[in-house]
């Protein structure tokens, strides 16, 4: 069985800067470690690997620091793992970068046929959700979102069985490979990395495709980058929401009780409604 | 790769002719299990505005099995300020699964061509808008806080926070239709429903035969709703952080909850410290709320705590620094050991609901 895994380098904190003329945000000296959901996925691979067999390859798509993402997950014991790195990518959106993520998959394609991919659920700083469905729908494979269990995985049967977090409960979805899987956060937890993996890992060669490699010719340099992107950022601001002071209680007594009930006749005064809410729950 | 396009500096804008056809403002009415997803109507109430101020009509979409229920969704629709209704029935819709709703969507998107499309940033919303974003190969604008119109160009202006919080981004699809975004429950006010309010209904056939889908709903496990929490609907609210210091502490913030019927929230500290569920955290990786009354203590009222809540009606805010950020929105603050102030409200809100009870 084959697995890939979707990958993506994020910067580990808030503090995010915006360069004031270009509106773009600065990552320099912010550390960067992999999304923390994408953990998730890879583990998940990793799992189904240790049961049936099989390789587990890795593909981020960013500059190239990301690899340093890579090799991580090469220490936790990912097989392969390449970098779709190129200017051309540049300024992607959600469409864009499902665009360069499905050539590329297909490339691999091309070497062994893949049985599924996985995807964390979402970016912690893009927050979007929306790169693993694009790209289920351009390698026209079955898509599984919010998969909180793998139930079972046959692949002799080429069939898979999940369950799928839904409003309100679980759907249990059973669909053919290949698929494409984005993974829930929270029903595994990535293992330790082991000194062999570490090794390897750190000598590794890494597979740095550009645009040609990663299957993109030239006619689809407009689907790809900024060009590919349908949406554009028109304004980056900190958020300043309206900001009205709290009434602040004070009470001459300084005592607790005092402010309890001060506050509460403030409050029912002003807002009805709460007192009307909280008079329901005295039947 | 950001998650949208850098601006590039500003040019004057011109709608593409092709695309001058999309019209309209159309909002997906989820539903599962019988009933719709409140989202679809905090983003009726959006819609209307957006159509509004475009000076165009208000679509719901409803994609369901044949029957008196999808009809009646339709309706509701329109008493939450549709103008009209796309239906497409068909027991291959009875369950909601990726490959029917997204060629039922993007078929009706070919077929009567909106310039808006807006979906609920739910586990079902997000599932069918990027699948439909893809096919359609337009621009999707995910987990949106404010909509608007920007007058230049008559394009979708959508907001939405970037970066877990820390910024937010302004974005624009400028040559492509239809324009898509979604936005998690509770961000949106609610729309008024109006019963007198009635429109048409325009019907189109999904066109597919069960065989050729490939993925089958084996079965559908509801969630026990006694053990799981309803944060995201709930009227009121207790939420405890950091402040509180000890897990044994935070026994004095269900002590209130309990008193309240209200439910239990907390802040992500909390959370990643195990005191309480992750489904009980509130905030940009958590649920957004809008209760009548969120109570928060021991809470310093980070950003990305507070975009979660600060749409709630009135919250009052405890902490023994006078400077948190969190007096600087809650309504009522008050300076204080949390510890003490808690069990004096419980006690305030007892002899409250007594009174009321005496007074029948
Ligand atoms: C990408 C990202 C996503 C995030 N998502 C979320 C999210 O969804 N939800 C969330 O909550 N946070 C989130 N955070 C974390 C957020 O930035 C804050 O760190 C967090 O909200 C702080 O929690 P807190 O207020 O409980 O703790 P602190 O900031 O440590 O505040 C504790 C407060 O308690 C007060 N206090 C101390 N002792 C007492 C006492 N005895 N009585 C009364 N008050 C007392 C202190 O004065 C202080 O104001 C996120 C961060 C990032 C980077």
């Amino acid at each position: 069985m084959h697995i890939v895994v979707c990958i993506k380098q994020v910067p580990d904190s808030a503090q995010i800067r915006v360069h004031p003329v270009t509106n773009t945000i600065m990552r320099q000296g912010v550390p960067a470690i992999i999304n923390p959901y994408d953990l998730f996925a890879l583990e998940e691979a990793l799992c189904l690997k240790d049961k049936h067999g099989g390789t587990v390859t890795v593909i981020t798509m960013g500059p190239p620091q990301a690899e340093a993402a890579l090799r991580k997950a090469l220490s936790f014991g990912a097989d392969d793992a390449i970098l779709i790195t190129d200017r051309a990518f540049a300024g992607a959106d959600t469409l864009a970068t499902s665009f360069a993520l499905a050539s590329a998959i297909r490339q691999i394609q091309k070497n062994m046929p893949v049985d599924m991919v996985f995807t964390g659920k979402q970016t912690i700083d893009g927050d979007t959700a929306q790169v693993g469905p694009g790209v289920a729908k351009r390698l026209d494979m079955q898509l599984l979102t919010y998969v909180s269990k793998i139930v079972a995985v046959k692949p002799e049967a080429s069939e898979i069985v999940v369950e799928r977090r839904a409003e309100g409960g679980v759907q249990l979805l059973k669909t053919s490979l290949p698929c494409l899987v984005t993974v829930l956060e929270g029903n595994n937890q990535m293992r330790f990395a082991n000194m062999p993996n570490m090794f390897r890992a750190a000598r590794h060669p890494l597979k740095l495709w550009n645009r040609e490699e990663a299957g993109i010719a030239d006619d689809d340099i407009v689907k790809i980058g900024l060009k590919g992107s349908p949406t554009v950022v028109s304004k980056v601001f900190a958020p300043t929401p309206k900001s009205e002071r709290a009434e602040m209680i004070e009470v001459e007594s300084g005592d607790p009780k005092d402010m309890a009930v001060t506050v509460l006749s403030k409050m029912f005064t002003r807002f009805p409604a709460v007192e009307k809410e909280i008079a329901k729950r005295a039947r | 790769m950001t998650d949208a396009a850098p601006a590039k500096k500003k040019r004057k804008f011109e709608l593409d002719p092709k695309l001058a056809g999309y019209k309209g403002v159309w909002v997906f009415v989820e539903h599962e299990r019988g009933q719709v997803h409140p989202v679809s109507w905090e983003l009726m109430g959006e819609g209307r505005k957006l159509a509004d101020m475009l000076g165009v009509e208000l679509a719901g979409v409803v994609l369901g099995e044949p029957g008196e229920q999808t009809r009646r969704f339709c309706n509701e629709a329109m008493c939450h300020g549709a103008d009209l209704c796309y239906l497409m029935a068909d027991d291959i819709l009875k369950d909601y699964r990726n490959e029917p709703f997204t060629k039922g969507m993007t078929d009706l998107v070919n077929a009567y061509q909106p310039e808006i499309l807006l979906l609920g940033a739910t586990t079902q919303g997000r599932d069918l808008a990027g699948s439909v974003a893809t096919t359609l190969q337009t621009g999707l604008t995910a987990d949106c806080t404010a909509l608007t119109i920007d007058p230049d160009n008559r394009s979708l202006a959508a907001t939405r926070p970037t970066f877990g919080g820390s910024l937010l981004c302004t974005i624009v699809t400028l040559n492509y239709r239809p324009q898509m975004a979604t936005v998690r429950p509770r961000v949106m006010a609610m729309a008024e429903r109006d019963a007198s309010r009635s429109g048409r209904v325009i019907e189109h056939p999904l066109g597919m035969v069960e065989s050729s889908i490939i993925t089958k709903v084996l079965e559908y496990i509801p969630d026990a709703m006694q053990d799981k929490p309803q944060l995201a609907f709930a009227d009121i609210i207790v939420s405890g952080g950091r402040g509180m210091k000890k897990p044994e502490n935070f026994q004095l913030i269900w002590d209130l909850a309990q008193v309240l019927g209200a439910e239990v929230g907390a802040s992500r500290p909390v959370v990643q410290a195990g005191w309480v569920d992750l489904e009980r955290q509130v905030g940009q990786s958590g649920k957004t709320v809008r209760p009548k009354l969120y109570i928060a203590a021991g809470i310093s009222g980070a950003i990305q705590h507070r975009v979660g809540m600060d749409a709630s009606d009135c919250i009052i805010a405890i902490n023994n620094d006078p400077n948190a950020p969190i007096f600087g929105f809650a309504t009522y603050g008050i300076v204080g050991n949390a510890m003490t102030i808690l069990p004096a409200l419980t006690e305030a809100f007892r002899q409250k609901l007594a009174a009321v009870k005496k007074a029948g």
